[in-house]
């Protein structure tokens, strides 16, 4: 919502009252989680306290296989830094790959910096960011670049080019395995949407797997748009179409069952895969469910089949 | 400013999805909010918490939402201070926030057993476990954060500071 109303603008500094704040990092703005009551005394004051964070470079580079995206590189990354690995800092993606990556794929990767710890995650604006705020903001912009000798606490080198679609597996975010190791559990629910990966291009992933396909007997897919935007160019596109002809429930847009808010709570002893940002005990539902973190590949190629599926994998067998 | 209680300890990556789980956040009482404390590990937390404790964590204690009902939870259900580790940071800031002193202590986890006596010295940062004689030094809160801790909490802390203006 933010960024589609022009809120987001490179070089400036986002607070909110939602741990997901640092998702605005992908367009050059320094955006970090606050508190509701620290929200109410920014609202009041103005200033909020803060620590300057050192900061942690991931350098990516290669080009994806098929139907592997910035979810996978995002769990990968998770996986290798960990839960902890970047608590109070700041988490710069650069690279080929990432200079590559669409806006709604450099979201993904600045989202879920926070489940590393981060207070930010953030991506040099280019082009692509420029022409995503045009026509959605007067104000003028002033990006900021990091420094040519800018000091980092650490770099981290990742090449996309063998990565296999990634699963966080229960009950942390950082135990992050390629998704053959845990293919054929069974799935009760699928979940496609949230603030990590319920955008445009995510439905349209989704739904190249889903085209002409039902979901598995007993499972069920619930589809969430991230935003009325999102939902009417879906709409638009023949998304919901096949979504719905595939047998998923589509709903309004919300954060929906991924904090175990409402529609699609897991019940004991349930397992659903997710394409949200948190896979803790008891986070959708049942502290006796278990939820698995994927793309929304696959994620959709687990709905088909009723059980974790490599995307690449279904797509070769029909 | 001294605090004493009965240690509660727990491991790393303690979330706030455990802390307080997503489908009581519907509530606005924070003693509603102080039953349903650490349900997502020990259902009994709050029974055991209610003498007032302090509890000791891992690593990143707090990761995940930046629900502030979860330290406001914790507060009511009898914790006095959280030490850990590290903390995770929108759970330490929310923590200030509401009044609940939080201090790293590097080291301190699993040399304090579940039960044990501990000593908190807000101002030194000087951690004292009474039942088996260990110290530890947690990182000292600096002056501002102290003053708000003082104070009660922001909300107080601002009043205080606009009032006086």
């Amino acid at each position: 919502m933010m960024p589609e109303k022009g809120h987001v603008r490179p070089g400036e500094v986002i607070v909110g009252a939602d741990s997901h704040t640092c998702t605005y990092g992908a367009f050059g703005a320094f955006a970090t989680g606050i508190g509701s009551t620290e929200m109410a005394a920014v609202f009041a004051t103005g200033k909020l306290w803060f620590r300057v964070p050192e900061v942690i470079k991931v350098n990516v580079t290669g080009k994806f296989r098929k139907l592997v995206t910035a979810k996978d590189l995002t769990l990968n990354v998770v996986g290798k830094i960990g839960a902890d690995g970047a608590i109070y800092k700041g988490l710069e993606f650069s690279g080929s790959t990432i200079r590559n990556l669409s806006v709604d794929g450099r979201m993904v990767l600045c989202n879920m910096a926070v489940e590393m710890g981060a207070k930010a995650g953030i991506i040099e604006p280019d082009e692509k960011t420029l022409d995503y705020i045009k026509g959605r903001t007067d104000k003028a912009v002033k990006p900021v670049k990091s420094d040519s000798d800018a000091v980092y606490e650490k770099v981290l080198d990742v090449d996309v080019s063998d990565l296999e679609p990634q699963v966080a597996v229960p009950h942390s975010v950082d135990n992050v395995k390629p998704v053959s190791v845990v293919e054929d559990t069974k799935v009760d629910q699928a979940f496609i949407g949230s603030c990590t990966n319920g955008r445009l291009e995510d439905l349209r992933s989704a739904a190249q797997v889903l085209k002409d396909k039902k979901i598995a007997r007993g499972v069920r897919l619930v589809v969430i748009p991230a935003s009325q935007e999102i939902y009417l160019n879906a709409l638009n596109e023949g998304l919901i179409k096949t979504f719905m002809e595939a047998g998923a429930t589509i709903g309004n847009p919300n954060c929906g069952p991924c904090l175990g808010g409402h529609m699609g709570l897991m019940a004991e002893d349930e397992v659903c895969i997710s394409s949200s940002n948190r896979n803790f005990v008891g986070r959708m539902g049942s502290t006796k469910s278990y939820v698995y973190l994927a793309s929304p590949a696959t994620v959709a190629a687990s709905a088909v089949t009723g059980k974790i599926t490599d995307p690449r994998r279904l797509k070769e067998e029909v | 400013m001294t605090i004493n209680g009965k240690a509660i300890t727990f491991g790393n990556n303690i979330d706030t999805d455990v802390i307080l789980p997503g489908p009581y956040l519907v509530h606005t009482d924070p003693n509603e909010l102080a039953k349903h404390a650490m349900e997502g590990l020990d259902p009994k937390f709050p029974e055991k918490a209610a003498e007032g404790i302090v509890v000791v964590g891992g690593k990143n204690f707090g990761c995940g939402s930046s629900r502030e009902q979860a330290p406001l939870a914790l507060k009511y259900a009898g914790v006095r201070c959280v030490l850990a580790e590290s903390f995770a940071r929108i759970f330490y800031r929310n923590s200030i926030t509401i009044g609940l002193p939080v201090l790293a202590c590097p080291g301190l986890s699993g040399k304090v057993e579940e039960g044990d006596e501990v000593v908190v010295n807000l101002q030194t940062g000087k951690v004292e476990d009474r039942t088996n004689g260990s110290v530890f030094q947690a990182t000292q809160l600096p002056e501002f954060i102290m003053e708000i801790l003082d104070d009660g909490g922001l909300i107080e802390h601002l009043k205080r500071r606009i009032e006086t203006k």
